[in-house]
């Protein structure tokens, strides 16, 4: 740890420079959320007064706001907790079990990660006209499972490898069996990896928007990002910019919260599985 | 891809094909059946939300709604086989205009915010990794633009870049951003690498940290100035990493949607993505067209990933793949050796 003085400050500059490069539009949006509607257009970098008007009117009106954040966490939450179940036992298989056409199984997953939203969307948007699940949560819920089931498979896939074997095999050799020693020693072990794959998968759900903004034609079902994109003013010309920004504070800030705690785990989530 | 995919569990005909069974104890059988049955949900799901869209949209994008006269001249109602209609219009008159206009946008989008991307994550990294002090500060604060959701982070700069806003104000200068234009191009541009970059510079830091110490220390000691240990030995060993993180940006930005969505709107010729004129079409229920645009971009990120695998080499299962012979005996554990050796030459 030694560095001459002028090789320490400009590391430090730097560092200043990154923190800078990704919080201040953030701080934009936060401070223009607590600015008072008629000082809302003023560009000075701490509000002259601050006020919670904002917040009063994303709640107010016709928004349904608070509607959406419910059918955002049902969305978000059904589509986790189902890919997790679906998804943890694949792992298990793609980590500990030999057999053939793994790595095809392996690189079709991967796949499907890459694949194109719309392409999925369009065929399953007429599906859903002709069955009447237009405006229902399980037409947001399964086409979200497409890219969050690959996702956490991929990640669960690289908690599971991390495990020793010999846990397992310790655990079958004490006369438990394969799904024994899956259930009782693997699953407690892993739940740290599996906690993270929650993380992850949830936000990315939560943060969905092509296919939450094509099922749903309904204000009362839209997801938190679609209604906030759809806010109306007043008038129902002008943008009211103040009152989205409010919103995206109330959507992002239990998401940063969550990932400034989480912070070690997810870096290392987001690096084994270097998806999204 | 994912086309060829008919649902049945890899597994059960290995099973069917009878193997020698290995020279191990377990029972190879049991492992086969209990491999297809833990593999068939998974695969039963994504065939159902991904496969059967893909065959279902290809059909779709054969047929055309509304009206029509049959062979023997009478109207027929609903939709009619139209075989490669919908792809031929397409690409003729103002429509192909559109298209070639989305088709240039998805391009310039997805090699401008990948370079862009690429240098600024890798220059975080470097600036990251050589920190004395405050790394987990930042590393803290680069999550942030990630964890905001995409639609959002679009309003976000739409307000930033507000006729009146905070961009021109700091630019002082009256750019129209929003409107439509170049300038529309470049927010875009803008919001996008800001969002993305910081998550470049996170895999690319893991890749440097795996680096072992010593290697830099011969390479001094050999003479190796502060440029060539960058390109000899760093650019190297962190290609693997990066490759990975490039080509999966890369197909992200391929089927941009929201932010330009959200960030300008539908329906602008300047920012108009191959996903959003499908979009449109598909809004607008002719699903025959939009099917088609679905499947040419469909085909178009295929064919990049293709490329992008074979003429670099990108891994993208990588790891996963070396375990298949081995992992009962010598257990492949990349990070744990090295972060050990590292540990023990710092000491």
């Amino acid at each position: 740890m030694t560095g001459s003085l002028p090789k320490r400050v400009l590391s430090y500059l730097g560092l200043a420079l990154v923190a800078v490069y990704c919080l201040a539009p953030f701080y934009w949006m936060t401070v223009s959320a607590f600015r008072r509607p008629q000082d809302q257009f003023d560009n000075s970098i701490v509000p002259a007064r601050w006020s919670w008007e904002n917040f009063h009117a994303v709640f107010s009106g016709d928004n349904g706001f608070g509607r959406a954040l419910l059918n955002s966490l049902v969305v978000a939450g059904c589509t986790t907790v189902l890919t997790l179940f679906i998804g943890t036992f694949t792992a298990y298989a793609l980590a500990r079990l030999d057999f053939r056409f793994k790595n095809a199984v392996l690189g079709l997953i991967i796949a499907t990660t890459m694949f194109p939203g719309i392409s999925q969307l369009v065929p399953l948007l007429k599906l859903f006209t002709d069955i009447k699940w237009i405006n229902t949560y399980q037409a947001m819920i399964l086409p979200s499972l497409g890219f969050a089931l690959p996702l956490s498979v991929w990640l669960l896939t690289a908690f599971f490898r991390q495990l020793p074997y010999e846990l397992e095999q310790a655990a079958m050799v004490d006369g438990c069996t394969r799904g024994q020693a899956f259930r009782k020693v693997i699953v407690p072990l892993a739940a740290p990896g599996v906690f993270t794959t929650a993380i992850l998968t949830f936000i990315a759900a939560w943060n969905e928007f092509l296919i939450a903004l094509s099922m749903v034609n309904k204000k009362e079902m839209q997801t938190a990002t679609v209604a906030i994109s759809k806010f109306t003013g007043v008038s129902g010309f002008d943008q009211p910019f103040g009152t989205q920004m409010a919103a995206g504070v109330i959507v992002t800030v239990p998401l940063i919260a969550v990932v400034l705690v989480f912070q070690r785990r997810i870096v290392a989530g987001l690096t084994a599985g270097g998806v999204k | 891809m994912t086309t060829t995919y008919d649902g049945t569990p890899p597994a059960a005909d290995t099973a069917a094909a009878g193997r020698p069974p290995r020279p191990r104890k377990r029972d190879v059988q049991g492992t086969k059946r209990l491999a297809a049955l833990l593999l068939s949900p998974t695969l039963l799901v994504l065939a159902l939300v991904i496969g059967y869209p893909v065959l279902a949209g290809f059909r779709e994008s054969l047929y055309a709604r509304g009206e029509g006269l049959d062979a023997d001249g009478f109207v027929v109602q609903g939709e009619r086989f139209v075989g490669l209609d919908n792809y031929t219009a397409i690409f003729h008159g103002d429509r192909g205009d559109a298209f070639w206009n989305a088709f240039g946008n998805t391009t310039f989008f997805t090699v401008t915010t990948v370079v862009l991307e690429t240098l600024i994550g890798v220059s975080m990294a470097l600036i990251m990794q050589r920190a004395f002090r405050g790394r987990a500060l930042v590393r803290a604060s680069i999550l942030v633009p990630w964890a905001i959701p995409t639609a959002i982070s679009g309003l976000l700069w739409r307000w930033i870049f507000q006729a009146d806003g905070a961009a021109n104000a700091v630019l002082r200068h009256q750019i129209l951003w929003t409107a439509d234009g170049f300038q529309a191009k470049l927010a875009v541009v803008i919001a996008e690498v800001w969002k993305t970059s910081p998550f470049i510079g996170l895999l690319v830091l893991a890749g440097l940290q795996m680096i072992p110490r010593d290697v830099y220390e011969a390479a001094r000691v050999d003479g190796a100035g502060p440029l060539q240990q960058f390109w000899r030995i760093t650019l190297p060993l962190v290609k693997p990493a990066l490759l990975v993180a490039v080509l999966f940006r890369m197909l992200d930005v391929l089927r941009m949607f929201d932010l330009p969505a959200v960030l300008i709107g539908v329906n602008q010729k300047s920012v108009e993505t191959l996903t959003m004129i499908a979009w449109f079409e598909a809004s607008n229920l002719r699903y025959g067209s939009a099917a088609a645009y679905a499947t040419i971009l469909f085909l178009y990120i295929a064919l990049i990933a293709y490329l992008f695998v074979k003429l670099l080499g990108a891994d993208i299962i990588g790891e996963a793949r070396q375990q298949t012979k081995r992992h009962h005996t010598k257990r492949h554990r990349r990070n744990r050796p090295v972060k050990g050796k590292r540990k023990k030459v710092t000491a």
